[in-house]
């Protein structure tokens, strides 16, 4: 590992993106920067600007508004970059899985690095989701699925 | 004077929902709004015809996780009044503790927001803070932080056990001294005042022609709250105060909503002092033709819920009316003529699920200025410092 | 004016226009309405007798549309929703954004996910369905089908 991916690692920075969700994941990860859970011990700060950002982090059954939006959002994205799907909306669109307005799930419009389950997850869930991505980065041949 | 246009979002990196509001400005002031909206659309209301009855609660729940109990409430009265049932007391006491626990946690929530967008970020981390408390209440006494997964046509799916009473009573007064020392760093500070009275104000006039509902509504002196005038659960039985102030500026709408949280402590602690004994669910064996209206008061205001039945176990239609679609056209009220350091917190003041108050790409630049970025938010920002620079603070 | 005077109240003042009164229980009233008569029906619950509008339910049956507009009037707690039909053939009614402005956005909502146009609305436009939605597609209709081929149902499992 070299010294770019070790200071990648070690300060991750998240920029969060709601695609048609019930705001519940997105408080939930909000929940995660307030004292309670303080994500910012492992390092992590939400950023402003997708340009300054290292991990997306999308909840939502993306509807199809959002679907060109989300994909230019990711084009902008600088590399290295990581992709989360944070809840079940993301992940198979939950109930909202025969809507007219949400035709594809997020990992058939961009890749995806790691999926958190739940509705919503817990916090914790979604800190340890994320320190897992870490420690694959970290060593890819260990855990060869996080 | 050249014109600006300022694209706000449709996404904004601090949380929820993406909306799209394009301001025109001359200078700093905001001489038009326009709102695009849709990033969230879901057609849960066509999703609502393919599930059964017992099956719509749990899809309502998640038309807005801050509002969890809300839509489920307001359906389960539709589907009630469309059978002519009501549900068993201890389940009604049931359904107002859950609910007056979620009108917490969303105020506290919208609070701490509330304090970002001015600067504040203290304000926004004690709020939080505090509201995990309400949500370990609330995993108490449903078993879930967020969604609780607890109504269900004609009473609730779970109980509350005796012995988790005085455990809730505890944490629940335990929040109290926090809560008033809160109420007292917003309501006493001089740059608050600054900052929100007098800014986005809503007429009284206004207010009745937009219909608006809630909190919003309150704060312009309109005195109507469906809690008192509809009375539903077990409001009308119990001790309680309708807040409602009469200036319609932003720090009315915090003072509504701080005010609420205290009567939401009073009425969850007599509730539980007195919640009855008895069966928690009545029987519902099959759901006949005919139509029914539930509403009920959630944290934002008046929740619709109409619901259509042709006899077999889905229904025809649901229409569902959430508070946000009657409060947020009044921007074109509260924002024009404004200044633009104002716009984050006036756009945040009906608490619409705040959307992109923050993050901005600038679409037109035929104007001289160019907005980048987060600058609105830390224009607002801005206007705090220079406040509190001037009051020597 | 309680809920028997307002009820009788309205039906001396309308006698014209009401098509039939059905009283569900203490709290709700559906009264069914010509269709030509809701602008002043509406003008009346709300400038009058103060009531305030909910909003409006547009149901889609078999061979007619119908439009529920609700309105609540709180101090006697009594929800009162005016029925509209319209014919599959003739989908049209007035605005009421001439009454109240609250109606907006209520009206641009029907239109796009029912199809009905509201005569008098000044910015008729997409509200809820993206850019890219099909002209003539109305998805809260019953004979909605699924148009995208892309479209997949299945959770992949």
């Amino acid at each position: 590992m070299g010294i770019l991916d070790h200071a990648f690692l070690k300060s991750l920075w998240v920029f969060h993106l709601a695609t048609g969700s019930c705001n519940n994941c997105d408080i939930e990860i909000l929940d995660c920067f307030t004292p309670r859970h303080d994500i910012e011990r492992f390092g992590m700060q939400l950023t402003g600007s997708i340009k300054h950002a290292d991990v997306l982090l999308v909840t939502g059954a993306v509807n199809r508004q959002c679907i060109p939006r989300l994909k230019r959002i990711y084009e902008q994205m600088p590399n290295p970059r990581l992709v989360v799907a944070i809840g079940e909306c993301a992940l198979s669109r939950g109930v909202f899985v025969h809507s007219y307005n949400c035709p594809l799930p997020l990992d058939h419009v961009i890749p995806v690095d790691v999926y958190i389950p739940g509705c919503p997850p817990r916090p914790e869930a979604i800190i340890a989701g994320l320190i897992k991505l870490i420690e694959q980065k970290k060593n890819p041949k260990d855990q060869p699925q996080a | 004077m050249p014109r600006t246009i300022l694209p706000i979002g449709p996404y904004h990196p601090l949380q929820e929902e993406p909306e799209f509001f394009i301001l025109t400005l001359e200078g700093e002031t905001v001489v038009d709004i326009d709102l695009r909206i849709g990033y969230n659309h879901r057609g849960i209301e066509k999703l609502a015809e393919r599930q059964a009855y017992d099956q719509i609660t749990f899809v309502v729940e998640r038309i807005c996780g801050i509002c969890s109990t809300s839509h489920p409430f307001a359906y389960t009265q539709a589907v009630e009044d469309l059978l002519s049932i009501e549900a068993p007391p201890r389940a009604q006491y049931i359904r107002t503790i859950v609910a007056e626990g979620e009108r917490m946690h969303s105020h506290l929530l919208w609070l701490g927001l509330a304090g970002h967008f001015l600067g504040y970020n203290t304000i926004w981390m004690w709020c939080w803070k505090l509201r995990e408390e309400i949500l370990d209440v609330m995993e108490i006494l449903s078993g879930n932080r967020n969604n609780y997964a607890m109504f269900k046509v004609g009473g609730v799916w779970r109980d509350i056990r005796e012995e988790d009473i005085p455990v809730v009573m505890k944490k629940i007064d335990s929040i109290i001294p926090t809560l008033e020392k809160l109420h007292k760093a917003v309501m006493d500070d001089p740059v608050i005042h600054a900052r929100t009275k007098g800014i986005g104000v809503l007429s009284k006039e206004a207010a009745i022609d937009y219909c608006t509902v809630g909190p919003t509504a309150r704060a312009s002196g309109v005195a109507r709250d469906i809690r008192k005038d509809c009375p539903y659960g077990v409001y009308d039985q119990l001790e309680w105060n309708m807040i409602v102030t009469h200036n319609g500026d932003v720090f009315d709408k915090v003072a509504i909503r701080i005010g609420e949280m205290f009567e939401s402590i009073k009425i969850i602690r007599t509730c539980l002092s007195q919640l009855p004994g008895g069966d928690i669910e009545c029987l519902v064996k099959n759901i006949p033709p005919g139509e029914g209206i539930g509403h009920i008061e959630a944290p934002r205001g008046e929740c619709f819920h109409y619901v259509r039945s042709d006899g077999t176990n889905r229904p025809v239609r649901h229409k569902i009316r959430a508070p946000t679609f009657m409060n947020l056209p009044t921007f074109k009220e509260t924002v024009v003529g404004g200044a633009i350091p104002d716009a984050a917190i006036v756009l945040a003041a009906i608490d619409p699920c705040y959307c992109c108050t923050e993050r901005i790409s600038v679409r037109d630049t035929k104007g001289q200025t160019v907005y980048s970025g987060e600058d609105l938010i830390k224009l607002s920002q801005k206007k705090t410092e220079q406040i509190k620079a001037d009051m020597g603070r | 004016m309680n809920r028997e005077e307002l009820l009788q109240h309205l039906q001396e003042r309308f006698s014209d226009a009401i098509v039939g009164v059905y009283e569900k229980s203490a709290k709700r009233i559906y009264i069914q309405i010509q269709a030509d008569s809701l602008v002043r029906f509406a003008q009346f619950l709300f400038k009058d007798i103060g009531a305030r509008f909910n909003i409006a339910s547009g149901v889609d049956g078999r061979t007619q549309m119908e439009i529920l507009y609700h309105f609540t009037v709180e101090d006697i707690d009594l929800v009162i929703s005016l029925r509209v039909i319209l014919p599959k053939t003739q989908l049209e009614i007035a605005s009421l954004t001439s009454v109240f402005t609250a109606a907006h956005w209520i009206e641009r909502e029907i239109h796009e996910l029912l199809g009905v146009n509201f005569v008098g609305h000044p910015q008729l436009t997409r509200l809820l369905l993206p850019e890219d939605w099909p002209e003539g597609v109305y998805p809260l209709r019953k004979d909605y089908k699924e148009w995208d081929p892309n479209a997949i149902r299945d959770r992949g499992v």
